[in-house]
């Protein structure tokens, strides 16, 4: 088994010397990520928490995508996806990813059908 | 990019042998796993914000519900849940950091790394253990209406919340849990409240300055509070008195945030719990020196991936549980 490791991480912008340097190069990232994330948990800022955009608050945005950024690095650094061929990286990925999108869309449009037959479909919930 | 072909010469093609996806049969069905159980967890994570999206005006507020940190008092939102995070990562880290040393064969450090993936994780799956008992044992405990909602407390001075036994009267009056030796018909009972319905009820009446939060938010994207009077009238729907949280009632809200809080973080729970197990046989068989006669450490590096699923998983419960 060949173990070279690739060892650029931001697309080649930051370069590191040997496979242990760079895991905890993305430790320190994954930590402020982390930092971040929780800082605006607590703060909440009224410009994220009032703005919205397709039906949800930017803050929620936000997070989301941090959290994206975040599985990337764990998968492709810690999981060494990286290294790995690029047909099985694609089938391991793209897959869940598609079902799981599907997934989203159908259960939160059912979701949000749901709630308004509660709100304004005269129908009680709450007696 | 890489090519999917491997083969160096045209005839091994067809003849078996040959590894496409340049992984071996063992980690190629870990990945196989490890997609199969992303999957599962996503349909836990999706059925949630589908409940949630259907009650999005009613739904708890996580901020308000995880406030414990464990030897401190007070409200701490998010950082003890912040500081688990932080554990698994740095598990992982030390995960890959084994998996590495495994590569270049160097058995003392495999041992040393991997000891310290086990002490993080049995330090996160006693995080869990702590949260769990924090949030069935309850906080200021409420009250439930008769169409299962919840109504909380608070002081109408300072916004804060206040406890059932701020206000609450004692009353003379003997309240009996049901046991089986007495009756005919015996029905379990579940848990006493520290305090009946009536004292509750009462003590509200007494008190003028506490007031009724209800679950509704509003569009500061806080919990609506009642006026006195609104708080009075609607009392009138109080069916029981509700402290902690199960599978039943649950005082921070909507009954199904308990459900799901319990079913994913539980089923994330048990996952780190048996990661931890496999690490504990991968562990001895390390010391045994194994894997040094074997003359690889592959072993380690297919754990090292469950390991660190356990860990993209937790991101993503982290995220949609506690801050969005």
């Amino acid at each position: 088994m060949a173990h070279e490791h690739k060892l650029e991480i931001f697309r080649g912008l930051l370069k590191f010397k040997s496979n242990t340097q760079k895991i905890w190069g993305v430790l320190i990232f994954l930590t402020i990520v982390t930092a971040i994330e929780v800082g605006l948990g607590i703060a909440k800022p009224e410009l994220l928490t009032k703005n919205y955009f397709i039906g949800m608050k930017l803050l929620n945005w936000i997070f989301i995508i941090l959290t994206l950024v975040k599985a990337y690095y764990i998968a492709w650094d810690f999981m060494h996806l990286r290294d790995e061929k690029s047909s099985l990286r694609r089938a391991i990925v793209w897959t869940p990813i598609f079902l799981i999108c599907y997934l989203i869309f159908i259960l939160l449009f059912e979701a949000d059908y749901i709630y308004t037959v509660f709100k304004e479909g005269y129908k009680a919930w709450d007696f | 990019m890489d090519t999917t072909v491997t083969t160096g010469s045209e005839e091994s093609v067809w003849g078996g042998g040959n590894q496409p996806l340049n992984a071996s049969y063992g980690k190629m069905m870990m990945w196989f796993f490890i997609v199969s159980d992303a999957l599962t967890f996503s349909g836990f994570l999706v059925s949630y914000g589908f409940s949630r999206f259907k009650f999005i005006e009613t739904w708890p507020i996580a901020d308000e519900v995880f406030t414990h940190v464990p030897f401190f008092h007070g409200n701490y939102p998010m950082y003890y849940v912040a500081f688990m995070t932080f554990i698994l990562i740095m598990s992982s880290v030390t995960m890959v950091l084994a998996v590495d040393a495994g590569h270049r064969m160097m058995q003392k450090k495999v041992i040393l790394y991997m000891f310290l993936t086990i002490i993080g994780g049995a330090i996160f799956v006693g995080s869990q253990a702590w949260e769990w008992a924090t949030f069935i044992k309850g906080d200021y405990g409420a009250i439930e209406t008769k169409g299962g909602r919840i109504l909380q407390f608070v002081h109408a001075d300072s916004g804060k919340r206040a406890a059932l036994a701020d206000f609450s009267k004692t009353l003379p009056e003997e309240r009996v849990k049901h046991v089986k030796s007495e009756g005919v018909w015996y029905m379990e009972e579940g848990y006493k409240t520290s305090f009946s319905l009536n004292e509750v009820v009462e003590g509200f009446k007494a008190s003028p300055g506490i007031l009724i939060r209800t679950e509704t938010i509003n569009e500061e994207g806080e919990k609506t509070v009642l006026s006195r009077e609104e708080s009075l009238a609607k009392l009138t729907d109080a069916s029981q008195v509700v402290e902690g949280a199960n599978l039943i009632h649950n005082e921070y809200g909507s009954r199904l945030f308990a459900d799901f809080f319990f079913f994913i973080t539980g089923f994330h729970g048990f996952h780190v719990f048996s990661g931890v197990v496999i690490n504990i046989i991968i562990f001895f068989n390390i010391i045994l020196g194994t894997y040094e006669r074997r003359g690889h450490y592959e072993m380690v590096e297919k754990v090292g991936l469950y390991w660190h699923f356990v860990d993209l998983v937790w991101v993503f419960v982290f995220t949609f549980f506690y801050l969005v």
